[in-house]
């Protein structure tokens, strides 16, 4: 699927790419719209996964035999086809990891070995608990400071706000680059360029930014960026970890075992090379070779146009919603991604939720995992629809007649 | 009509529906004629946290009888409470403790008790048969 002249985008055909799409939920036609919280997979990635187990499934990277160098080479092809899709400058770069939680883990981890006591970590207020819990854990361990940058209430950075909290002493700034809850796509270009200027260093949460993004880590300037496979239309168990070789180098290994290490005597063990260093034990081998796979799948299309059928949606659907009597569109920053998230005075998430499930239409209800941000909200949580390229103008015709319906059964 | 009967009966009045829509109405219903538990007797010793939803439990025993009072944030979930109490309420407690709430997946709400549901009430019903060993 190597791809220079770019695919058409036609979403009936995109559609068709995607089974899981095409089936009833009690007895309707299934409206997915929890795209935020994992994609869908097209058959291109299921033929992939099918083929790794039913085919070349061996152990990787000491095997003399054939279908060991095979599943190898799959293995390391998928990192180099990885590497170059987000332009980082090698392999040794990308680090496969279970998913975006445990990026950012291992950098919290690893690199926060590195801290010492009074060191500041910078989050922001609207971040996911994965980008919050492990911050904490570290602070506690290394008596380091945890900072956090205000929003405003339509959901934006308070950039002067950040500005304040940078300060020598500022080591890490941990960032999402797209709001699971509120949309918001940050200015994290302007934020990398300012941490840098006070010489910390910049984590960016992509995980609800590599479906909707072109990511060009290179042109960031960012020093580490994280995503999940599944959220990308690969399989879930598996994400990656980027991260500027000169600071990769540095770090200590995260966790021991098989394939990360040189040489093991009882008396010392010397580390193997990057990446490897951080990956020990037998990876998911499947996972990494079907990421790959997906990246080469999306990567048929020109992603302005994915971005521009998400936008239209999430518009169409945010510009139809607010029509609503006490309708609260939580998340309303001018620069958004296909999210949109709401509340109905009056009626509760999980109730509407409920309701349009039986509808056939899969939303999130919830906290989303950023109680600080319902917190900021005084809410109990949203129901959040999350697009993806693959959804249809009809298919939000039909969600906004079940939340009509729903809220004239619970009001 | 003994624990056994309400729950038969619960089932038999959930036969009559065949959409879903219909069944929730009928919860939603059931959720809004239940009394709700006044907010200053809400305290933190009745509530029973869930990740999408907050239940409120109190509970009285009476003349060999218990008697429960239930509240929850989301209509739903206090819809459902609302047959369990039609069932738990006015039975003694040992046979609460005993109970075997099949109704819940005779009428298809199964998945609303599951633990992984977290709206409270698979911890609510763990709650109820506590009380109720309390004072067996």
């Amino acid at each position: 699927m190597e791809s220079t002249a770019k695919r058409k985008f036609s979403v009936r055909e995109i559609r068709e790419d995607f089974p899981a799409l095409r089936q009833l939920i009690y007895g309707k036609n299934l409206i997915y719209f929890d795209n935020g919280a994992t994609s869908q997979k097209p058959q291109f990635v299921l033929d992939a996964i099918n083929r790794y187990y039913s085919k070349d499934n061996a152990n990787i990277h000491r095997g003399v035999h054939y279908l060991s160098q095979k599943s190898t080479s799959d293995y390391e092809d998928a990192r180099k086809f990885i590497a170059n899709y987000i332009n980082a400058n090698s392999t040794n770069e990308i680090i496969f990891t279970k998913g975006t939680t445990d990026g950012i883990n291992l950098v919290a981890s690893s690199f926060g070995e590195l801290l010492k006591e009074g060191d500041e970590i910078i989050i922001s207020a609207m971040e996911h608990h994965s980008n919050i819990v492990p911050w904490q854990m570290l602070c506690e361990r290394k008596k380091c400071v945890l900072r956090v940058i205000p929003i405003t209430k339509k959901g934006d950075l308070i950039i002067e706000e950040y500005e304040k909290l940078l300060s020598s002493k500022t080591k890490l700034v941990a960032l999402t680059h797209i709001s699971n809850t509120l949309g918001t796509i940050n200015p994290i270009k302007e934020i990398i360029e300012k941490a840098h200027l006070v010489g910390a260093k910049v984590l960016i949460d992509g995980a609800q930014s590599i479906q909707h993004k072109k990511i060009d880590v290179k042109d960031l300037n960012c020093d580490f960026f994280v995503f999940s496979s599944h959220k990308v239309f690969g399989p879930t168990g598996i994400g990656v970890l980027y991260g500027k070789e000169k600071i990769l180098e540095k770090m200590p290994p995260y966790q021991g075992g098989g394939d990360m290490i040189k040489k093991v005597t009882f008396e010392k063990t010397t580390y193997n090379e990057l990446p490897f260093k951080f990956e020990a034990g037998t990876p998911h081998i499947a996972g990494g070779i079907c990421l790959g796979k997906a990246l080469e799948y999306v990567s048929q299309f020109n992603m302005e146009d994915i971005e521009n059928h998400e936008m239209m949606l999430a518009d169409y659907a945010q510009d139809l919603l607010s029509t609503f009597e006490d309708m609260n569109i939580i998340g309303e920053s001018k620069k958004k991604t296909s999210v949109v998230s709401f509340v109905v005075d009056g009626v509760h998430p999980f109730d509407l939720g409920t309701l349009l499930d039986k509808q056939g239409i899969a939303v999130r209800t919830g906290h989303h995992c950023t109680q600080p941000l319902m917190d900021f909200y005084k809410i109990p949580g949203t129901v959040r629809a999350s697009f993806a390229f693959y959804n249809t103008k009809e298919e939000i015709d039909v969600f906004i007649a079940a939340v009509e319906k729903g809220i004239s059964m619970l009001k | 009509m003994t624990l056994e009967e309400k729950q038969l009966a619960i089932i038999e009045e959930f036969s009559m529906f065949d959409d879903w829509m219909d069944k929730y109405e009928y919860i939603i219903e059931l959720g809004k004629d239940l009394p709700k538990i006044d907010d200053s007797k809400k305290s933190d010793d009745k509530l029973i946290t869930g990740c999408q939803s907050n239940v409120w439990l109190d509970s009285n025993f009476d003349d060999g009888k218990m008697t429960f009072f239930a509240d929850s944030d989301a209509i739903i979930t206090k819809g459902i409470i609302g047959l369990l109490i039609q069932v738990l309420n006015n039975e003694k407690p040992e046979d609460i403790a005993k109970s075997d709430l099949h109704f819940i997946n005779g009428i298809g709400l199964h998945e609303h008790l599951s633990p992984t549901r977290s709206n409270g009430l698979a911890s609510m019903v763990k709650k109820m048969k506590m009380e109720a060993l309390k004072v067996c």
